[in-house]
């Protein structure tokens, strides 16, 4: 280390894991279902993808958790996104490979990923 | 990364209740689901709720986890890590709330605490250089470096207020300015971590939780007064502390934040760290740079102050553990920001090592003039089994105790003087009605004799003789012509001892006399303990019209002292009697009295 700017670069870099323990009021939260049948459906793949994604950007204000069934089990794997002061949105049969499209459109974007949420689904 | 962090205590209380198989247990648990790659298991230093140890938090729900066991912390990964479902039984439950919360700064215990000094503890990782960089770590040195002069460092420390956490309180800003000041090819920095009050344990916790906090704000003291070399005096009583602080000076070193060229600024500094044996006078200053140096730990006059000729006769700094803590902060944040905190002479915080009668055993932080009354009933969560708060002790065997009466004063330096009492370290002892005062002046003092080194004839025969009086008090045999002698001996041992041990030594005579007087003279005209405590006034008595003849009582007497015929009332035989309470205990129809 030869300077403060090397340093504060460091610091940027390692504080990903710190984001976690702050408290979680005004962050994004995205759920995903890992009940038994969300499990069976494949939702740790989706989680994990969800985590290497979100990492990967160095997004600092989205936390990724779990939740239980929400009573779509048809519908599994099933994913929350809470964006604060937004009505949540629910994305369905998600695989990892639609993980990356919703972090870059929803999270990151703001934009609705309209073709995989329940709407469509059920439309 | 990893969706969750498992933080599980690593300090001295919850290591004593098990949470270094907690740790196990979760790793091994984790592993078994595979979940190594989603959750990581921190180990912190101290929450500071000690009492409810083992402490577990899991991010990013924050849920706390109280008491936990080997088998809890399985519970914890089939449930909250593997299928998102907080463990309801296992969270704090906080009786002021009514129920079970799951957030820290809910609780009654955490909620008027303004965690300054403790900031990192708990949060991070102590073993991990990365994880104090992450939290801003050296960036207050970056910033003293980069930005400010060494005087431009001392005036902020000047402007902040910041007194000495040790006990004395001496503006810490005026001990680098005097020390900056002196004329010297070498000079040292210096941090007391030979923390000696029974019950205190604050200095522990910072270096077990946030090690690399004090190393920064030694490195910024020797920048702003011109010295290159420090050395942390620790006890070697506290190997947490002392093995976690190696390694953080290790990582410090490899990371190039301490040795030559720091940060390019061409400022160089580096630390060591010297084990103390255990001696309380060690935390004198001056007996504390004498054992630096590799000799006996004795005490010196002053002046010389160390500022001038400290270590190796060389202008020496001293600072305690806490109020190093406090500087990193007071650089990155600024005078201002720290001297909004506390009351008009006491800035910031204090942190408080909290233990006796109170529900809530553990380690706190609260704003200069905060009130006992909070501390003890909001924060502390009352005196347990529903008795009644007597006093608390501050200071330890420097301090004195606050009545009941005196609960509502805002503590600071200069209101705890003002009362008889001193901040001291930080220990706080609660004791409630069943505390005999004259018993606790005699504790402390049975310390002091003890620890005294001997140099200085008021500390080494004065103290002697005040015990002696004591022991007579206590044990029936004084006269009331003994308490105007103890007291004049107080005076005596205070004003002409060499140093701080001996010169404090009297204060929790002096203020056990103060706010307890008729507790001294019921002792030596009465020949009673109105607590029930000095053994030798006691006697045990059998109430015949409650005694049902059981037995139990005979049985348990270790010295035979107790006889009866069975379902016939018993009596105890005085003289055979060694007063250890065990039939009180034992009896269920509290036919046993105590007078």
């Amino acid at each position: 280390m030869k300077s403060l700017e090397e340093l504060k670069a460091l610091r940027d870099k390692l504080q990903s894991d710190m984001a976690l323990r702050e408290d979680g009021e005004d962050k994004i939260k995205i759920l995903v279902g890992m009940a038994t049948c969300g499990i069976a459906a494949g939702a740790r793949p989706v989680l994990t993808e969800f985590v290497d994604e979100i990492a990967k950007r160095g997004l600092r204000n989205v936390q990724v958790g779990q939740t239980g069934c929400i009573g779509i089990c048809q519908y599994e794997p099933v994913v929350e996104v809470f964006v604060p002061g937004l009505e949540k949105v629910t994305y369905v049969k998600m695989t990892p490979d639609k993980v990356a499209k919703v972090v870059s459109g929803h999270i990151v974007g703001g934009a609705i990923v309209q073709e995989y949420t329940i709407g469509s689904e059920t439309a | 990364m990893y969706r969750a962090n498992v933080l599980v205590c690593g300090g001295t209380g919850c290591t004593a209740s098990g949470s270094a198989s907690v740790i196990e247990s979760l790793n091994a648990g984790i592993a078994a689901h595979g979940l190594e790659k989603e959750v990581r298991v921190v180990t912190t230093g101290c929450f500071g709720l000690c009492e409810k140890g083992p402490i577990v938090v899991v991010y990013p729900e924050g849920a706390f986890y109280q008491s936990v066991t080997a088998d809890d912390a399985k519970e914890i990964v089939s449930e909250h890590l593997l299928k998102g479902r907080i463990v309801g039984r296992l969270l704090y439950q906080d009786e002021t709330a009514g129920g079970g919360v799951s957030s820290l700064s809910e609780t009654a215990f955490y909620k008027k605490q303004l965690r300054v000094a403790l900031r990192n503890c708990g949060i991070i990782d102590p073993e991990d250089i990365g994880e104090y960089i992450a939290v801003d770590g050296y960036q207050a040195l970056g910033k003293a470096l980069t930005e400010y002069t060494p005087e431009q460092v001392v005036q902020v420390i000047i402007d902040s207020g910041l007194r000495g956490r040790g006990g004395a309180g001496f503006p810490t800003g005026l001990k680098w300015k005097f020390a900056a000041a002196s004329e010297g090819d070498e000079k040292y920095v210096c941090c007391n971590a030979d923390e000696g009050d029974p019950g205190a344990f604050m200095d522990r916790s910072v270096l077990e939780g946030d090690p690399h906090a004090v190393i920064e704000a030694m490195a910024i003291a020797g920048y702003a007064i011109g010295a290159r070399q420090g050395y942390v005096y620790v006890r070697a009583e506290y190997p947490i502390a002392v093995r976690r602080l190696g390694i953080a000076i290790d990582q410090a070193r490899e990371m190039g934040l301490l040795g030559e060229d720091i940060l390019g600024s061409g400022f160089g500094f580096d630390l060591d760290i010297r084990l103390g044996a255990g001696a309380f006078v060690c935390g004198e200053e001056t007996a504390l740079m004498t054992s630096i140096e590799g000799r006996r730990g004795e005490p010196r006059p002053r002046p010389p102050f160390p500022a001038k000729e400290g270590v190796f006769g060389k202008p020496t700094i001293l600072n305690n553990v806490e109020t190093y803590a406090n500087i990193p902060r007071i650089i990155m944040l600024g005078a201002e920001w720290f001297s909004s905190m506390g009351t008009e002479k006491s800035k910031g915080t204090k942190v408080f090592a909290l233990g006796g009668k109170i529900n809530n055993t553990g380690l706190v932080e609260i704003p200069m003039g905060t009130t006992l009354r909070e501390i003890v009933e909001e924060i502390g969560g009352g005196v347990p089994n529903g008795k009644k708060f007597k006093a608390a002790q501050t200071g330890g065997p420097s301090g004195g105790c606050i009545p009941a009466e005196k609960i509502d004063v805002p503590i600071d330096y200069d209101n705890l003087l003002a009362i008889g009492s001193m901040m001291g370290s930080g220990g706080l002892i609660v004791m409630d009605e069943d505390n005999c005062m004259v018993d606790i002046a005699k504790f402390f003092l049975e310390f002091t004799v003890d620890e005294s080194c001997g140099k200085c004839s008021p500390c080494r025969i004065g103290t002697r003789r005040m015990l002696e009086i004591l022991t007579r008090i206590t044990s029936g045999n004084a006269e009331m012509d003994d308490l105007a002698k103890l007291e004049e001996l107080c005076y005596h041992v205070k004003m002409n001892s060499l140093c701080g041990l001996g010169q404090t030594a009297p204060n929790p005579v002096l203020s056990t006399m103060r706010y307890f007087k008729d507790e001294y003279i019921a002792h030596i005209e009465d020949k009673t303990c109105p607590a029930g405590v000095c053994k030798e006034l006691l006697s045990y008595t059998i109430l015949a019209d409650k005694c049902i003849g059981c037995g139990m009582c005979r049985k348990v007497c270790p010295a035979e002292a107790i006889s009866g015929e069975r379902k016939e009332a018993h009596s105890i035989d005085t003289n055979k009697c060694v007063k250890c309470g065990a039939c009180e205990t034992a009896c269920k129809f509290k036919a046993v009295v105590r007078a």
